[in-house]
């Protein structure tokens, strides 16, 4: 409880998202050594032991001299069988390549173990190059079998995008050149060199007389063409021109497994995922063309280069798939474009900064048709056929409100949509993105669209779960609180506020406001009768009155609401401490907000126009007068004149039987604190035990509030201290309730 | 209103799937011939990506986008552009020998309702039509996505839209004597699909629609409704069905035929520009 309450103090009326603010420094294209960093950060601590059982295994093939038998060597089992296995499940980290490579091509060990070794050689990040070289010199002592030279050359077709670097790689041409006359390993000679030549390589044709010995194989073909590409002098010969594929598929031994690692390591970097979502496609479905849900990737716009190519344009202009960091957008800044496509600022925190400064409407235009566009083609509760892809939505619809909280305000194609479909909702599915994305509806939409709104909300709200309650209290809050940091941001910039309040004027916002908190009170009262007063929900429907008692001094609106007698009654007389301890906080703030009203209503300052109605401080003294008889003064079933409040017959009371019924709810009896008091009286009065509660009183009366104070129930210190008036010492019983 | 009936021609007796198009961004009629150059170097890119680099051979596919101006409501309409695509015949022993393989056009008529609300830097050709394999269409569509940041989207037209159609299309004045109108209807539920096909003449169905419709140049749901329950009573009479309970497919009528999955066929290019008016208005309705 102490923890609350400190919280509460240094709350600040602007609350930023933190989590939700996207960490620039964070957000670089990872490089990849960086990728392999991650990958081994995540990795938890029962990979440990795995990692040392890697070491263990290429500690073992190193040192390993002669031949070994695979059937007699137990330990050239075990540490095989690691290398497969960490190999095919996460990929092997760079360093052990060279090792492994130098292994399986030298010939040491039985082409079954070689073979084995090659088929799980998935890299986790990178190749070093140099462990390739290396395993390139191997190959051309030929102490390996063609079998294990032609998995070799498969693998490094398979893997070539993996090598770090291939300078050197470059530089070994003319040997992998030279195995083209190696019938078996031809094709694939072919294919690493269509993957390697570049345009210089063509000075050094020597394969015009390869045509006719080998014939015209298409592996063969495709290199020629490559050659005649780069040199179309030296290539007088003619090629076939029809289409067709000229290699054969190399990578299948791995395909699998890379594929494995692949995924493995996206679910682990929360960043390369989000990145991936820009740039790569789903898994293929067979839907229709356009109807597939892809965020676009971030590309500079084509249409510079159309047509007005005597203005040179292109040259001024900063790609957006160069922008990698904060301070080239800095840099930047003035001669940046938008990518081609709207779509993809989304996934680009960058972007959504640059979109922050620039006040262009064909940018939220451009958004709105893309977003409104993609929203209803593939809601998931909307059109049937999606259901499977469900994921795929809330993924979407997560990286939407991410973007709300970056920039800070909704996207108007999202409200409507949330119009469109909520009515059709079942609330459950992609439940919390869909309750996260309301908290960012505009208060002047939100008033036209009550209906399509609150209707459907309050209907699934009446009929689902407790747990759905509660999240959808949570999201009205944000809400709340969403529409109040607005406010405070434009009264901050007062010159701004008649600009961008064109259709939102004060008295707008105040009637939006309170319309809201009218919506949440009523629907908070009939949560609490059908869940029996759930002190889980209270709290929820409590802390959505700690915004709503503060809204004067926090964020200077002219408004407060009392909370209706559903909330307070079930509030006062709860079982839990929380609940009351919460209940005596608010309405202090209640108390300090009112009188600061009045104050300035009496000294005429600001804010004339909007007096808050002599019912807000009617309700408002109903409700201390209950409370203070209730806690303190013990006469709540006299004096309580609230209509729905607790007062009660002397003679109805009496036939309950319960004896000393007047204090039954003072800070000693009340159920929520009875406990307190009984814990009191154990340490005051260790050798009674009794538990004779009416001993607290006099002196032990004033121990006892040190005693709750003690306890961290400072909502009911602050109360106390700010509403009961006590009047001397002398008379602590006897307490006047102060009426603002 | 009618546009001329030479250059659209090539649209009759086709069958076009609808789209809808939000606006394009920066599209400007001026460089038309660029961005059939452009979406040329496109297609033939996508179509060789995987494949060894090509030495010698031509491209196969030709593209010209062009300009429709008949094809609009008002002057405040965007003129129509036309995309084809072209297949050179691989026997290259006449060069001009061209096979249209693949046409799509985007359109607005009467649109005023989008492009009011529009600024400056966006057209709006609210409605797309494509004729031909899947294949092109996505490889243009996903172009011009890419290239104006717009979004395609099939436009599916419902059954009660199908039965405005019914009943506007008999009400059209037609000068040649058309074959007749017929329904489709599919019954739901069934374990082997079963459709209902209910033809009625174009003098009859005419002569029913007068009856029902009141005052000349505005038409009603009530009429619409009425028009149809007149025609399911008719089919109940005779066959015991309840066409009321079962889902309509396709019109066709003289003027057009559509079908629920949001593809149609126009056969006269007298009311072509309604029909196309009707369809604006869909694919606005379905961005908006």
């Amino acid at each position: 409880m102490q923890r609350r309450q400190s919280s509460k103090h240094s709350k600040q009326p602007l609350r930023v998202h933190d989590s939700n603010q996207t960490d620039l420094s964070a957000w670089r294209k990872e490089g990849s050594i960086n990728t392999e960093k991650t990958v081994q950060n995540q990795q938890s601590l029962s990979d440990d032991s795995k990692h040392n059982s890697l070491e263990q295994a290429v500690r073992f093939f190193e040192k390993v001299q002669d031949r070994v038998s695979l059937k007699k060597s137990e330990g050239l089992q075990k540490h095989l069988s690691t290398v497969e296995s960490i190999g095919l499940e996460r990929g092997l980290p760079p360093e052990v390549f060279d090792t492994l490579l130098t292994v399986a091509l030298s010939g040491k060990l039985a082409d079954t173990v070689n073979t084995r070794l090659l088929k799980s050689l998935v890299p986790a990040s990178v190749i070093p190059e140099s462990s390739v070289v290396s395993s390139v010199s191997w190959l051309c002592v030929s102490k390996c079998t063609s079998n294990v030279q032609l998995l070799f050359l498969r693998w490094l077709i398979t893997m070539f995008d993996f090598i770090d670097c291939k300078e050197q790689l470059h530089a070994l041409y003319g040997f992998f050149f030279s195995f083209i006359h190696d019938e078996k390993l031809c094709p694939y000679v072919c294919h690493l060199l269509y993957l390697l030549t570049k345009k210089e390589n063509g000075k050094s044709i020597q394969l015009y007389e390869l045509k006719k010995p080998l014939g015209m194989q298409p592996h063969l073909q495709a290199l020629l063409s490559l050659y005649k590409v780069f040199r179309p002098e030296l290539m007088s010969i003619t090629l076939p021109g029809k289409m067709k594929t000229y290699f054969k598929n190399s990578e299948a031994p791995w395909k699998a497994a890379i594929n494995a690692v692949r995924r493995r390591n996206q679910a682990n970097s929360p960043i390369s995922q989000a990145l991936c979502l820009g740039t790569t496609q789903p898994p293929s479905r067979k839907r229709k063309w356009n109807a597939q849900l892809i965020i676009p990737a971030s590309s500079a716009n084509t249409q510079n280069l159309v047509g007005n190519s005597e203005k040179n344009s292109a040259n001024d202009f900063f790609p957006v798939e160069q922008l990698q960091a904060f301070t080239q957008l800095v840099e930047n800044i003035h001669c940046l474009e938008f990518p081609s496509q709207m779509g993809s600022v989304l996934t680009n925190p960058l972007l959504l900064h640059y979109m922050n400064c620039i006040k262009d409407e064909s940018i939220y235009l451009r958004l709105y048709y893309w977003m409104g566009q993609t929203l209803q083609e593939e809601c998931t509760w909307c059109v049937v056929e999606n259901s499977q892809y469900e994921q795929e939505f809330k993924d979407f619809l997560e990286i939407i409100y991410k973007a709300e909280c970056f920039l800070q305000e909704g996207f108007s194609s999202c409200e409507e949509f949330l119009c469109r479909s909520l009515p059709l909702w079942d609330g459950s599915c992609c439940r919390s993105q869909i309750l996260r994305l309301m908290s960012w509806i505009p208060l002047s939409s939100f008033s036209e669209m009550k209906s399509h709104i609150c209707d459907p909300l309050a209907q699934l709200f009446f009929t689902s779960s407790l747990y759905f309650k509660c999240s959808v209290l949570e999201c009205l809050k944000e809400l709340l609180q969403n529409w109040l940091n607005w406010h405070v941001v434009r009264l901050d910039s007062e010159s701004d506020y008649q600009f961008c309040s064109q259709n939102t004027t004060l008295s707008g916002l105040v009637d939006g406001i309170a319309e809201l908190i009218h919506f949440v009170g009523w629907i908070s009262t009939v949560a609490l009768r059908l869940e029996n007063n759930c002190t889980f929900l209270l709290y929820f429907i409590l802390d959505f009155y700690e915004i709503v008692c503060d809204m004067y001094l926090k964020y200077n609106l002219p408004l407060l609401i009392m909370p209706p007698a559903g909330v307070f009654y079930p509030a006062l007389l709860s079982m839990d401490s929380v609940s009351l301890n919460q209940l005596c906080y608010i309405m202090y703030r209640y108390r300090t907000n009112l009188v600061a009203a009045k104050e300035n209503e009496l000294t005429k300052k600001k804010k004339q126009q909007f007096k808050f109605s002599s019912q807000t401080y009617q309700e408002y003294n109903q409700y201390i007068i209950a409370m203070v008889g209730c806690l303190w003064t013990s006469n709540v079933f006299q004096k309580d004149n609230h209509p729905q409040g607790v007062r009660l017959d002397d003679e109805l009371l009496k036939k309950t039987g319960v004896q000393e019924f007047k204090n039954s709810f003072n800070i000693v009896y009340h159920p929520a604190m009875m406990g307190y008091a009984a814990h009191f009286l154990q340490q005051a009065c260790p050798d009674d035990p009794t538990f004779n509660f009416s001993l607290i009183k006099g002196k032990k009366w004033n121990w006892y509030l040190d005693y709750l104070y003690a306890q961290g129930l400072e909502g009911l210190k602050l109360f106390v201290e700010s509403s009961i008036n006590r009047v001397s010492q002398a008379s602590q019983n006897k307490a006047r309730n102060v009426e603002v | 209103e009618n546009a001329d009936p030479q250059k659209t021609a090539f649209i009759l007796r086709k069958q076009w799937t609808l789209y809808s198009v939000t606006p394009l961004y920066k599209f400007s009629s001026a460089h038309l011939k660029d961005y059939g150059r452009q979406l040329g170097a496109f297609i033939a890119a996508e179509k060789q990506k995987g494949l060894a680099v090509e030495v010698g051979v031509e491209l196969g596919i030709k593209v010209a986008v062009s300009s429709l101006p008949d094809l609009r409501g008002s002057d405040q309409d965007h003129a129509a552009v036309l995309v084809q695509l072209s297949l050179k015949s691989s026997a290259s022993r006449k060069k001009t020998e061209e096979k249209l393989v693949w046409s799509g056009w985007f359109c607005s008529v009467a649109g005023d309702d989008l492009s009011v609300n529009v600024l400056e830097d966006f057209t709006c050709l609210p409605l797309f039509l494509a004729n031909g394999a899947e294949s092109y269409t996505s490889l243009v569509g996903t172009w011009f996505q890419k290239t104006f940041d717009c979004c395609f989207r099939r436009l599916v037209i419902s059954p009660l839209i199908l039965t405005w159609m019914a009943a506007l299309w008999t009400g059209y004045k037609v000068d040649k004597t058309s074959s007749a109108m017929e329904l489709v209807f599919s019954v739901p539920c069934l374990p082997q699909p079963l459709d209902i096909s209910y033809a009625i003449h174009t003098e009859d169905a005419k002569a029913l629609w007068d009856a029902v419709q009141k005052t000349p140049g505005e038409i009603t749901q009530e009429e619409v409704d009425v028009f149809m329950d007149c025609l399911y009573s008719h089919f109940h009479r005779h066959f015991k069905i309840h066409l009321s309970a079962t889902k309509l497919v396709k019109v066709s009528t003289g003027i057009a035929s559509a079908h629920c999955d949001g593809i149609i066929k126009f056969l006269q290019s007298q009311h072509l520009i309604r029909v196309l008016m009707l369809l604006t208005e869909l694919a606005i309705s379905q961005i908006q």
